[in-house]
């Protein structure tokens, strides 16, 4: 059986796997079925709150396959998930219709405010949901593909790579903001009403959301498991390690990369598409390089190069945000900072590698510092 | 006039244009008619002015064991480094077999194509065990979706248990390489090269940083390789070349500065030379 060798010493992910089918059992029935004056009853706010995060462990997911096997410390993976954001927000604009406050049949609010006339060419075919799946995986991929291109052509590597990817995401920003772009300029698109006919602030849309993120994340992880217990996972880990003897044995290594980066920013563009939905809104702030190095530190505190790792570090970290900046708010930035220190430091291998500790070391073994690793260094 | 001169290019008739050109194909039967395996003739490479290797000519017979020495300087990992692809020469031509020119194809290419190189620091995947390191190396489709579905065969597995035993780390098979001893790594590195099935192996270095025990297995390994393959070893250790080398080449600056057997190149009056001016 696949799933079988999929599974084999692979604890965590069995462990990953159990935990979304129990919540994908126990969230919908506690929302749905328990009466509302229950204890036991989750509130459609909880519901929600829970498919954001399962939104941010795809994209962790995304980050890791690309820095924690291959080295690819990429800050600007965010640019991906707000691109396959705004595709499903543009989606759901069209779903609005003449419900806006303006009631143009056809133009979303803001172009009506901005005086346009017609609906720019590629607002085109968003009004249908199989286009729009589509672009959500296309626009973040041809964009990976071509910036992954020239990249690792020109064999950019390491602090290089990421400060461009940094730059890339930072260039976006800026241009979402402008309001000449067609895509709401700095209020983004919002005021989402349904999608596939469904009122999104139905509880029942909301659960399915919910369901389909983790359904999404499930099937994410096995694909990534597969990827990295394939040969081409030993030959991006080799990569990582030592490039050059990868390219003498005769890989191709800029391609090795390109995929992994494009399949990456792919999935990256699902975890947007299923956010949208779930918060309401999408706005350039999303292309912040903040939110990209956030990103990282989930995955760092996680434990790279383990898939759940990142799972696990992604889901904690924003439980840990929305806890404290309900709770203190001014002292959250410092706190991920020092969490940030803290890990680094004393757990290289992240939360995973501290529970790994206990037991014989599990594979694959540690990743070293971001892009930096080379062969020759550690075990004497 | 530069226009003119551009369309008489253009206009020539005594060659054809790159695109036109037969795609190089590698075979297991490498044109090697003449004798040689590996031309060069005439390589000159220079960085910032200072000349690397200056109008280099050298050859190397199909099934030899050639070592190159010379001090410090003297070009040599610049020449492996022009045969593997990875610097391109000035000036001067390379070529594997009768037709296969080198400068023409890609560091992969040349790779896949039947030319291993070993690294002076000994550069193996530490993370991967040493089956996994023999099995990436392993000669056939590398693509990306080849190596995404890949599946070892009966065949494949038997080869590399074959390089094990050639190197003698049968007993480390699941151990990750990177916990392996320098000199083992080195030997890890060299069955890499053999998995490729090459027919050239450029060897930099080998027994630099072992102990006496390991210096003497690289001898015997390196030995029983040749014939089969052509070897071509970078040395500095003149005891260790003088027990494996049955014809040595002395560069000095760039050049050859002389070709022979050990004694012949030891009593050579210019290598002493250099070497004693070292």
């Amino acid at each position: 059986m696949l799933l079988a060798r999929l599974y084999e010493r692979d604890r965590g992910g069995a462990w990953l796997l159990g935990g979304l089918l129990l919540a994908a059992v126990l969230v919908p029935l506690l929302n749905l079925a328990v009466p509302e004056d229950s204890p036991f009853h989750l509130s459609t706010y909880t519901v929600t709150l829970l498919g954001k995060y399962l939104c941010f462990a795809l994209l962790a997911l995304a980050l890791d396959l690309v820095w924690g096997y291959c080295g690819i410390l990429s800050l600007g993976h965010g640019a991906f998930f707000a691109l396959g954001g705004y595709a499903m927000g543009m989606y759901l604009m069209r779903q609005i219709g003449e419900r806006g406050v303006y009631g143009h049949p056809v133009l979303p609010d803001f172009m009506v405010f901005l005086n346009w006339q017609e609906l720019p060419w590629y607002w085109y075919g968003f009004d249908m949901f199989w286009f729009a799946v589509l672009m959500v995986m296309l626009v973040p991929g041809l964009l990976a593909f071509v910036f992954g291109w020239l990249a690792f052509r020109s064999r950019v590597t390491g602090v290089y790579l990421s400060i461009i990817t940094q730059a890339l995401t930072f260039a976006l920003m800026l241009a979402f903001f402008r309001n000449e772009m067609g895509f709401g300029g700095n209020n983004g698109l919002t005021d989402f009403k349904d999608i596939l006919g469904f009122s999104l602030q139905a509880d029942g849309t909301r659960v399915a959301l919910f369901l389909a993120s983790a359904v999404m994340l499930a099937l994410a992880y096995l694909a990534c498991r597969f990827i990295v217990r394939s040969r081409l996972g030993r030959v991006v880990v080799a990569i990582r390690d030592a490039e050059d003897r990868t390219r003498f044995v005769g890989y191709q290594v800029e391609r090795f990369k390109l995929w992994l980066f494009v399949f990456s920013a792919v999935l990256a563009g699902i975890a947007g598409a299923l956010y949208v939905p779930q918060v309401g809104i999408i706005n350039p702030s999303e292309f912040s390089p903040l939110n990209s190095i956030e990103l990282v530190i989930w995955v760092a505190i996680g434990g790279r190069g383990t898939l759940y790792g990142a799972v696990l570090g992604a889901i904690l970290v924003n439980y840990a945000k929305t806890y404290f900046t309900a709770a203190l708010p001014e002292l959250w930035l410092f706190a991920l900072g020092a969490l940030f220190v803290l890990v680094t430091i004393f757990l290289p291998r992240g939360l995973v590698g501290l529970l790994q500790r206990r037991r014989k070391p599990d594979k694959p073994p540690p990743a070293d510092t971001a892009g930096e690793t080379r062969a020759g260094e550690g075990v004497p | 006039m530069k226009a003119l001169d551009r369309l008489r290019e253009g206009m020539r008739r005594d060659r054809v244009f790159d695109f036109m050109m037969p795609k190089v194909v590698f075979s297991p039967e490498l044109d090697t008619r003449h004798g040689p395996i590996l031309y060069l003739e005439g390589v000159t490479v220079s960085f910032d002015g200072f000349k690397a290797l200056d109008d280099l000519t050298l050859y190397i017979d199909d099934g030899e064991l050639r070592c190159i020495i010379g001090p410090n300087g003297a070009g040599k990992t610049t020449m492996m480094d022009v045969i593997t692809g990875k610097t391109r020469p000035d000036s001067g031509s390379v070529y594997f077999g009768q037709r296969i020119d080198l400068l023409r194809l890609s560091e992969t290419e040349i790779a896949q194509g039947g030319i291993g190189r070993k690294f002076q620091k000994p550069t193996v995947f530490e993370q991967h065990t040493v089956f996994e390191n023999l099995e990436l190396a392993l000669a056939g489709p590398k693509g990306v979706w080849a190596t995404l579905f890949a599946r070892l065969t009966p065949e494949q597995r038997d080869r590399i248990d074959e390089v094990l035993e050639i190197i003698g780390l049968q007993d480390q098979v699941h151990r990750p390489a990177g916990v392996l001893s320098h000199g083992q790594k080195q030997w890890l590195e060299i069955g890499m090269l053999l998995m490729q099935s090459p027919r050239l192996l450029l060897v930099d270095e080998p027994v630099a940083g072992m102990t006496a025990q390991e210096t003497e297995r690289t001898a015997e390994l390196l030995t029983s390789l040749a014939g089969r393959h052509s070897i071509v070893v970078v040395e500095h250790d003149m005891e260790f070349v003088r027990t494996i080398a049955r014809k040595v080449t002395v560069l000095h600056e760039g050049r050859v500065l002389a070709e022979g057997s050990m004694d012949e190149v030891q009593s050579d009056p210019r290598v002493v030379e250099v070497y004693l001016g070292e």
